[in-house]
């Protein structure tokens, strides 16, 4: 089952080397990892795709919690979100029948040329995974020369969480023992 | 180098060093284990100023004092401090870092750097030793604003023993160690995402806990190193005084409940006792309190306690359902789950008759045994013997890995927490010598034995000259069975008997390829009495078994450090035995 993770964690030097570090330490694979800061440049945001049971994913869950400078874990998965992911992609394509496809393709796709060159042209495109992938299926037989992609991010709708992470000791986390205590057997 | 706001008015100044140094003090450290080098020098200098409210002791490689400064906290429950400098200084304390964290032990690691304008050139002595142990602390510091000093310790002890216990790395440049700074040592501490106070045991859990023992036949307790780390060595015996369940312990419980009650089943696991084993297996209530189910113990994790409810409490979240999926998981203080499971208790409903017969049966046909009969000495006779004679007094065991490892924990009686000392998780050879040394420093009134192998110890042999050089009067029971024992009995049990690099002697020996029949006296390599007498130490050697109890007890009533080499056999295996990956019904017996 396909998993999105939203932390927080501190923005301090190292942090996104610790916590790739310990999933890969413990085998967990990701399908997409994107961070940037927050409106508190205290903190980050780290937006994480990965595939697994809920087995998996509860231990993920744990041992990023684990880590000092992870403030907080929420599984956004089962809530109502808006995921999104931005893709630079470069198209073979010279002046012609072809570059008019790939625009009016882009245009479908509410994607944007921001570079033409003689010989290909760069397209902007944003949304969810799927709409990413279906745009990169169609530009393939037109030949595609590079792709660079920002990964997932994802936000819940409607009111934000409760900013209780920006006091520091501040007695933040949801009550972990609440959480242990749903049984699994 | 940062920079520094002016002090308002006449504020001192001190060094970065300074501060390190006193705010060690302020958190209590009496002792810190520190080799110094190059970019730890400033460090050091600060420490002789301190000297009249700090030992410093220096030990002969970096792994023994991190090693020292874990034996400090395993039998205090404080903090352990150990320092070295940049490069491989900080690199020879990793092993140690390693080791605390496998087995949650609260261990300060400050280490040199070359200085913040150098760092990333390749500078001389530079490791980036933060990225080297990022994987292996509970967490770490790269200091590089002296004005951080004092909060980032703060933190690091906080953070070091508080929740689950681990190792925390604070890695120093030198310039930082130089600077002028007016510390603030009540700087509050910024750890929004680190909250161990919320670990509260919840009241339902434990009313759950109480009914599930009310209706057990078969209880059973798995005791960990939690228990110990947790200080609820008292609210266990008060549980089992309330409900008369018995206790096995695992490699790091030894001691969180005492071996010579009659409730008590000793050690679960690999080589665990046959009783142990059969009743977790028959066990339909199984009580893991401050335990991570680690595969030395349960052997195949699917069949482990397969008939039982499992109740699991650990402070640490990320144990629950880690290796076992259990019925009632309680993320809680050990102590405190225990303390208000003991409120509301009440014994099994039915009795436990029926099952104390069953065990007392078990516990009848396999004992925890060794030959008798055997003209020389066994390394489970000397264990025993030392165990027998020094009953009587306040002592602490260290051990290495391996062998003696093993029978340590089966035939000495430990009967308080904190008096077993033990690499169990990492299992680091050359882990018994130092830690004997930090535990002796922390308690100069006990008796402090390494029960050592002849591999395990030379891998921090050179640690017998800082016991005789700082006055460590510590105590090595050597079982020297000229190899790698617990290998050979691998050797011997999966790999027909062929040895493969596990003798210890020049390698033109025949016992190097398996061929020998028997090491004579004058083929024994190296001579420890003597490299022990090199170093300072009273020594000497015994083969013969009228010896033994004599030479024990001269080693204990030695009043300065002092090394029994006792020969033994390297035919022995540690018995009883469930193979790798196996259950209890794979166990064997002989």
């Amino acid at each position: 089952m396909r998993h999105v993770l939203s932390a927080t964690v501190q923005n301090v030097p190292g942090v996104l080397a610790h916590v790739s570090g310990m999933l890969a330490s413990r085998g967990y694979n990701i399908d997409s990892l994107a961070v940037g800061e927050t409106e508190d440049p205290g903190f980050s945001r780290m937006t994480f795709v990965l595939r697994g049971d809920d087995r998996v994913l509860d231990q993920v869950r744990r041992q990023l919690e684990k880590i000092v400078t992870v403030v907080r874990v929420d599984d956004i998965s089962s809530r109502n979100y808006v995921e999104r992911d931005l893709m630079l992609i470069k198209v073979a394509v010279t002046a012609g029948a072809r570059r008019t496809e790939v625009k009016e393709l882009a245009e479908v796709f509410r994607g944007r040329i921001v570079d033409v060159a003689p010989d290909s042209v760069i397209v902007e495109i944003s949304g969810p995974e799927a709409k990413i992938e279906g745009f990169i299926d169609l530009m393939r037989p037109l030949g595609i020369l590079e792709t660079a992609r920002t990964g997932r991010i994802a936000m819940v709708r409607g009111s934000p969480p409760t900013r209780e992470w920006t006091h520091a000791g501040d007695g933040g986390r949801p009550a972990d023992a609440a959480e242990a205590s749903e049984s699994l057997a | 180098m940062a920079t520094i706001p002016r002090p308002k008015s006449t504020e001192a100044f001190v060094t970065g060093a300074d501060v390190v140094v006193e705010s060690l003090i302020r958190h209590g450290v009496e002792v810190i284990f520190a080799y110094p080098g190059g970019a730890s020098m400033p460090l050091h200098q600060s420490l002789t100023r301190a000297s009249d409210r700090l030992r410093t002791i220096l030990p002969r490689h970096e792994q023994g004092g991190g090693f020292a400064a874990q034996g400090y906290a395993r039998t205090t429950g404080r903090p352990g401090v150990c320092m070295a400098t940049s490069g491989p200084g900080a690199l020879n304390l990793v092993t140690a870092i390693a080791d605390a964290r496998m087995d949650s032990v609260p261990l300060i690691a400050l280490t040199g750097q070359v200085g913040t304008s150098v760092i990333g050139t390749d500078a001389f002595q530079e490791t980036p030793i933060v990225e080297v142990c990022r994987g292996i602390t509970k967490h770490h510091y790269l200091v590089t604003d002296p004005g951080d000093i004092a909060r980032v310790m703060r933190e690091a002890f906080h953070i070091a023993t508080t929740g689950r216990p681990g190792p925390v790395l604070v890695d120093l440049p030198k310039n930082i160690q130089v600077a002028q700074v007016v510390p603030d040592y009540d700087a509050p501490m910024n750890l929004p995402g680190y909250h161990p106070e919320a670990r509260r045991p919840q009241p339902e859990q434990i009313a759950q806990v109480a009914a599930a023992i009310r209706r057990a036949k078969r209880p059973v307790i798995y005791a960990g190193g939690g228990v110990i780390a947790g200080n609820a060595s008292d609210e266990l015996r008060e549980l089992v005084r309330k409900t008369g369940i018995p206790v096995t312990m695992t490699l790091m419980g030894l001691g969180a409940f005492p071996a010579d009650h009659p409730l008590c089943l000793d050690m679960l696991g690999m080589h665990g006792s046959v009783y142990a084993n059969y009743a977790v297996d028959e066990a339909d209530l199984l009580l893991a309190i401050g335990v991570r189910f680690d595969d030395r113990v349960t052997g195949k994790v699917a069949d482990f306690a397969q008939h039982g409810f499992i109740v699991h409490i650990d402070i640490d979240p990320s144990e629950i359902n880690k290796n076992k999926l259990v019925h009632v998981p309680i993320v809680a203080d050990v102590e405190d789950a225990l303390h208000a499971l003991n409120k509301i208790v009440e014994p099994p409903a039915a009795g436990l008759e029926a099952w104390y017969e069953q065990i007392a049966g078990w516990k009848q046909a396999d004992p925890f045994a060794f030959d008798t009969g055997y003209p020389g000495i066994l390394a489970q006779e000397a264990i025993a013997a030392l165990s027998r004679l020094s009953a009587d007094r306040n002592t602490i065991v260290t051990v290495g890995v391996g062998q003696h490892q093993m029978w340590a924990a089966q035939f000495f009686k430990f009967r308080e927490p904190r008096t077993w000392v033990s690499s169990s998780g990492l299992g680091t050879m050359g882990f018994g010598l130092p830690a004997a040394m930090g535990a002796k420093v922390a308690h100069p009134d006990a008796l402090v034995v390494d029960i050592d192998g002849d591999g395990s110890i030379l891998m921090n042999i050179q640690e017998l000259a800082t016991c005789t050089c700082e006055n460590i009067p510590v105590k090595v029971l050597l079982l020297n069975n000229q190899h790698l024992g617990m290998v050979v009995q691998w050797e011997d049990r999966f790999f027909k008997g062929n040895r493969a690099h596990t003798y210890l002697g020049p390698v033109d020996h025949p016992e190097a390829s398996g061929r020998g029949d028997g090491i004579s006296p004058e083929s024994r390599y190296p001579d420890f009495v003597a490299i022990a007498r090199g170093f300072g130490w009273q020594a000497e050697t015994i083969s013969a078994k009228a010896d033994l109890e004599p030479a024990l007890q001269r080693l204990i009533d030695a009043p300065g450090p002092a090394l029994l080499d006792v020969q033994v056999p390297y035919q022995e295996h540690v018995l009883p035995m469930i193979p790798s990956g196996m259950t209890v019904r794979d166990l064997i017996k002989r």
